[in-house]
């Protein structure tokens, strides 16, 4: 299972005043069971190219093969596409309308086709891998915190059982709590069920934690794509085009110069304080 | 007296049914007292939830509390004639920066305010003017605010405060719906306005980062005021802050972390420089 | 796509009809689009075609720009042009079938639908050199007569112009909602007519549920900037006739006078 994007190309408003390029020329191949984040600011084509992954937009030339198989194809199922490729956009709890959570879940796998006794099988088991607590369920929407409905809305993409799952910064304006909660959840469903992920976020400290791929966008074409470590290594650049790496790349950086040899690139707190730790002890060794 | 002195604040959200039967109870406010100087930088902190919000709603008087007293700018908030007033010298910004924009041009939202308590209208142009540049907008005047990025929004709705000429301003989670850039834009914006104009500060926010740059913090859970004090005596308290379900900046954690392991690296590290010199300090 | 439409859009440049009084280009509209009925014959619709060429010359919006509009009505422009083609009797030139195309119907067509672009064209000049503001100011000014037999003026033209400010907000909301709904299988095109209805239940419930939470915030943020209605208001951008407005209200009757007097003599 592979997402392969060969040469895509996207304008907005072609040949008119407002014309934007808003991909240039992408080449990517996704592979099976990867966990990417993708990061970049706002404007620098993240949210285009992932709604390119289900087909939601179509690209202005190249190409995307899932499996092998062209998306473009006139005779390609462009529903079965959006139910594999599982999207959950920005705020996804303002896409809640039914009158009780668990029916709001049911209605991708209803969409899909599948019987009501299906459907309500899936969404159970969807409700149950966000973690929302069974109380919740039967109620209203909208009588939910914002936490609980982000993860309402987030089980109403996963019943529909995608290969693959694209989030478009999914803890935007959840506390730090929540905002744990949910990429936890996350990373769970990549560790348990093998689920592709695709992550878009703003937070390089998040990134760094969870991703074992990280893809930088800017003006529309990708940057760097590499481990996290070995995008942020690259931190001076990052800064160039308005974005940054963790602190404690920095801070590692600083010692170095400072004349503390704390080795490597270090991207999470975990790294940084091994390494740092090292530097000390080291140090009462050679006394 | 204080610029704003809230006394065992109580707010209560009632819930009823058809038949005005109280369904449930959310006390939002329980006992909280505050205490604001003329010219400070305060941050409130608080998980969703915590009641924070509502305590930003009765410095405007869009809310009035169920018991307790608060006294803004010298002026007791419950009393209907002190209103505008009020509303007047504590300017409010919100969390949604489309929301809050009223006009479809930069210049006139400015004005919006000016315009409601009566402003003569070269005074107005005087005022967008100067409010504009204090927030750097100015050469946005005649634009669109669709087309601007949530950062710059953001900075013509404190425009459209200031243009009011308050002494307060009360920010309620201003960079929720942000990315970096406009997080910094707008914290820049603000922290200028506190430091070079003199304007009191009262920011609500859960970005732990945003608030090392305040004078002092409080930190609200469950309707109470659960910690309060300057951003190092705070950041020291690493555990108690996480059970209430905030967390420290990377670099903080980090000192903590490896003062656990056994490094006597000092309490409350604040940011990156601090952390740098204590171990340079140390090694 | 849904933001491709320029009518109602402001355009910002710096010429003599962005600075006109809002109600002198109101009256102007007014009575321009009367004109568009008036003029029968060639001299009329040269006059009529002079003044719009420069009026649009002297706004300093670009022409490609306000031809964009007319794309919303192409259709309308068709259905109109066929039927005046093929329905108005008289000498046939052309036939057909049943069908036949008079002389008359050609003339017809043809007047028709330089009428309807040049009431496009016209009309969009006003929404073009005049912010929704502006506009709103203008009507508010204007129809302040009617505040007497108690017809809420103020309160109208704040919620005309609040609803200026959120179309284009709630467009783009209306876009997200049906691809967040799209990724979730949901089909909005086939199907019958009652199933199609039934298609716009999940855009059309968080649609408004957005709405409402807008206006909910939206009232909060008035409210906090010290709006209490109409009353002790002051403006930043108040109405005032100058010079320029006379001169225009001048070349406004004049023209209609000679569009008229075209109509009678000619």
């Amino acid at each position: 299972m592979s997402i392969i994007l060969d040469k895509v190309n996207y304008v907005y408003s072609e040949k008119t005043a407002y014309e934007i390029h808003a991909l240039k020329d992408i080449n990517l191949k996704i592979g099976d069971g990867e966990f990417i984040g993708v990061i970049g600011h706002t404007g620098s084509g993240k949210s285009t190219l992932i709604q390119h992954l289900n087909g939601l937009m179509k690209a202005s030339s190249g190409g995307i093969y899932y499996n092998g198989q062209d998306i473009y194809d006139a005779d390609y199922d462009k529903k079965e596409l959006r139910r594999k490729v599982g999207l959950v956009f920005q705020y996804p709890e303002h896409q809640l309308f039914e009158t009780t959570v668990f029916a709001d879940v049911c209605f991708g796998p209803k969409n899909c086709g599948l019987s009501r006794r299906e459907s309500e099988l899936k969404a159970f088991s969807a409700l149950r891998s966000v973690g929302l607590p069974e109380d919740y369920w039967y109620r209203s929407p909208f009588e939910l915190s914002g936490g609980q409905k982000r993860r309402a809305a987030i089980a109403g993409v996963l019943a529909m059982e995608p290969e693959v799952l694209v989030l478009d910064e999914p803890t935007a304006g959840l506390d730090p709590k929540g905002r744990d909660e949910i990429l936890d959840q996350v990373a769970s469903l990549h560790r348990e069920r093998k689920m592709t992920i695709i992550l878009v976020s703003h937070s390089m400290e998040d990134v760094a934690k969870y991703v074992g791929r990280l893809i930088v966008m800017n003006h529309g074409s990708v940057l760097y794509d590499g481990t996290p470590k070995e995008v942020f290594a690259h931190y001076r650049e990052l800064e160039e085009v308005g974005l940054a790496a963790p602190q404690v790349t920095y801070l590692m950086h600083e010692l170095r110069k400072r004349g503390i040899p704390a080795n490597g690139v270090a991207t999470t707190l975990e790294e940084a304080k091994q390494s740092i730790l090292q530097a000390f002890a080291d140090k009462n060794n050679r006394k | 007296m204080n610029f704003i002195e809230a006394r065992k604040l109580v707010h209560e959200f009632i819930r009823r049914d058809e038949e005005d039967n109280v369904e449930s109870i959310l006390v939002a406010l329980d006992g909280v007292d505050l205490d604001v100087r003329q010219g400070e930088f305060v941050a409130i902190l608080g998980h969703n939830g915590s009641g924070k919000s509502t305590l930003a709603k009765h410095l405007n008087v869009l809310l009035t509390p169920e018991s307790g007293t608060l006294w803004v700018d010298g002026k007791d908030a419950q009393d209907a004639d002190n209103l505008w007033d009020i509303r007047q010298n504590t300017g409010m910004v919100f969390q949604n920066p489309d929301n809050q924009i009223i006009a479809s041009v930069v210049e006139e939202d400015v004005a919006f305010g000016p315009e409601n308590i009566g402003v003569p209208t070269q005074e107005i142009w005087k005022r967008v003017e100067k409010s504009l540049k204090s927030v750097g907008m100015i050469q946005y005047r005649e634009h669109s605010p669709n087309r601007l990025s949530g950062g710059q929004k953001q900075r013509v709705a404190i425009a459209g405060v200031m243009a009011m000429e308050p002494k307060c301003i009360v920010l309620d989670e201003p960079t929720a719906m942000l990315d970096p850039n406009g997080r910094k834009e707008v914290l820049d914006a603000v922290e200028q306005l506190n430091r070079e104009k003199g304007v009191t500060v009262i920011l609500i926010t859960h970005y732990m980062e945003e608030v090392t740059r305040a004078d002092r913090i409080y930190v609200m859970d469950n309707g109470k005021v659960v910690m309060q004090g300057t951003p190092r005596a705070i950041f020291s308290q690493v555990e108690t802050l996480k059970s209430y379900r905030l967390d420290v900046p990377q670099i903080t954690l980090l000192a903590y972390e490896l003062k656990k392991a056994g490094l006597p690296v000092p309490d409350g590290i604040l940011n990156r420089q601090e952390l740098v010199e204590a171990l340079c300090q140390l090694y | 796509m849904l933001r491709d439409i320029t009518i109602g859009q402001y355009y910002p440049a710096d010429s003599v009809i962005h600075k006109l009084d809002p109600r002198t280009k109101l009256m102007a509209t007014l009575i321009y689009i009367l004109s568009l009925f008036v003029f029968r014959n060639v001299a009329g619709f040269a006059v009529v075609t002079l003044a719009l060429a420069s009026i649009i010359l002297l706004s300093k919006v670009p022409f490609g720009f306000m031809v964009k509009g007319l794309k919303a009505i192409v259709i309308i422009l068709i259905i109109t042009a066929l039927f005046n083609l093929f329905l108005t009797p008289g000498n046939a030139l052309v036939s057909f079938w049943k069908l036949k195309i008079t002389k008359e119907g050609l003339k017809n067509a043809a007047f028709m639908s330089v009428r309807l672009i040049y009431l496009i064209l016209g009309s969009s000049v006003l929404t073009l050199t005049t912010t929704p503001n502006q506009l709103t100011d203008g009507m508010e000014k204007a129809l302040k007569p009617f505040n007497k037999i108690h017809v809420p003026v103020h309160e109208i033209a704040m919620m005309m112009s609040i609803a200026l400010r959120f179309i284009p907000i709630l467009i783009e909301e209306t876009d997200k909602i049906m691809k967040a709904q799209l990724a979730r299988g949901a089909d909005f095109e086939s199907g019958n007519l009652v199933k199609k209805a039934k298609a716009m239940v999940p855009l059309l419930v968080p649609l408004f549920i957005s709405a409402f939470r807008r206006a909910n915030d939206l009232a909060l943020a008035m409210e906090a900037r010290c709006y209490h209605g109409g009353e002790g208001r002051t403006k930043m951008k108040p109405l005032k006739y100058r010079g320029v407005d006379g001169i225009a209200y001048l070349v406004i009757f004049a023209y209609f006078a000679a569009v008229v007097s075209l109509r009678i003599w000619m």
